[in-house]
């Protein structure tokens, strides 16, 4: 065998290497590299209960309840299977709104009543101007936003 | 086939088609680059949910693509130089490290700015986010192990094993999104699907793309031309150059 072809397979048995490695360690972390846990999953009981945690879904329509005097408001989150309920207070980002995707930081109480100390909002990978989301609503098309996602 | 590759690998080949080309490369990255911004922040309408915000859309992927394109560049050169020792492919790896190192800090910056307002936070450590950070740090490791050595056939070796087993990241960064569940949304262009964009916020985003890549190209070849003089100052042409 050559010098240049031992250099090749050199090279090769790097990148084979590195694959695997990295194959085995990312099966290995697979559930921490998990951003967010949805509604089934935490109804599973699969969701951690004494620490902190990432819940992700879209708001319920009309689920929204706010309170007049404070920031405190309280929604329901669904990956369209299961649903939790959430309270938080605090400002909420500008693209909070029903049907949105969001994800929210915090504990799971007993009762299954999650307490979020951050809400974060997902926005989704369309892009369009107004007037063509307008259009499509009317024709009936679901608009992307409201699309059942969840869970991923 | 063979006499060409061995033609272009020859620094002096480069450095004199470098320069014939480079102007040119410039021009058509002028003219994308106000094309595509002027498009991008003028004409385009804007989002139906993000409003004027996803504008930075047209900084943030070109800068995200080019982030890893650059890698893929340094990583191939790396292992044709391991391989068959072209001295060519040392200089691209070395000129091209600082300028994909910035792309990916333009990446990280515009994300962050782009992810206070509608996400509400600058940063989060989902898969997306994370790889692209050590990718950062892939490519500052990779620039500071260029200066450790005063051999560059030394660092260009060592550099080219670093940036190999780096270059698993790649795929994890780019797939991040659709493995786990993270706040980055999913692809909207690079995907079998068809694109899920307005074709009128598309066409300014692709100009925006040329405009950076040939960005990269003239700035690379710009890099790499005194990186040869560096390379060759006792060889006679660089002389006969330098005295002209």
């Amino acid at each position: 065998m050559g010098p240049r072809k031992k250099r090749i397979l050199m090279v090769c048995a790097i990148l084979a290497g590195i694959s695997i490695a990295g194959i085995f360690i990312l099966t290995a972390f697979e559930k921490n590299l998990m951003y967010f846990y949805s509604p089934t999953e935490i109804i599973n009981g699969d969701a951690p209960k004494t620490r902190s945690f990432r819940i992700g879904g879209l708001v319920v329509t009309n689920s929204v309840i706010r309170n007049t005097n404070d920031l405190k408001v309280s929604f329901i989150l669904t990956d369209t299977m299961n649903e939790i309920k959430v309270i938080y207070e605090g400002i909420l980002p500008d693209l909070f709104r029903e049907g949105q995707g969001i994800v929210a930081n915090g504990k799971l109480q007993s009762d299954n009543i999650f307490v979020a100390d951050q809400v974060l909002a997902k926005h989704d990978e369309n892009y369009m101007p107004p007037e063509v989301a307008e259009a499509l609503e009317a024709a009936g098309a679901e608009i992307p936003y409201k699309k059942n996602k969840y869970p991923k | 086939m063979y006499k060409w590759i061995h033609q272009f690998g020859s620094p002096k080949y480069f450095y004199d088609i470098s320069v014939r080309l480079s102007k040119w490369i410039a021009i058509v990255c002028a003219i994308s680059f106000i094309g595509g911004l002027y498009g991008g922040l003028v004409l385009a309408p804007a989002d139906y949910q993000q409003g004027d915000s996803f504008r930075i859309i047209y900084l943030h992927v070109p800068a995200a693509w080019m982030s890893l394109f650059v890698y893929l560049v340094i990583a191939f050169s790396g292992a044709v130089s391991l391989i068959w020792h072209i001295k060519i492919t040392d200089i691209i790896a070395r000129a091209s490290a600082p300028i994909g190192a910035s792309f990916t800090f333009l990446a990280l910056v515009t994300g962050a700015i782009w992810g206070k307002p509608m996400w509400g936070t600058y940063w989060v450590w989902d898969a997306r986010l994370t790889s692209e950070l050590i990718l950062l740090f892939l490519y500052l490791g990779y620039i500071a192990l260029q200066s450790a050595f005063s051999d560059k056939r030394i660092a260009a070796r060592a550099g080219a094993i670093l940036v190999l087993i780096g270059v698993i990241n790649i795929p994890i960064i780019h797939y991040s999104v659709e493995w786990w569940s993270t706040l980055h949304q999913g692809p909207t262009i690079s995907k079998l699907d068809k694109p899920s964009i307005h074709l009128t916020m598309l066409i300014p985003l692709l100009l925006m793309v040329l405009a950076f890549k040939t960005f990269y190209i003239t700035t690379l070849l710009i890099r790499a031309r005194s990186e040869i003089l560096e390379y060759e100052y006792n060889s006679s042409w660089v002389k006969k150059y330098v005295i002209k």
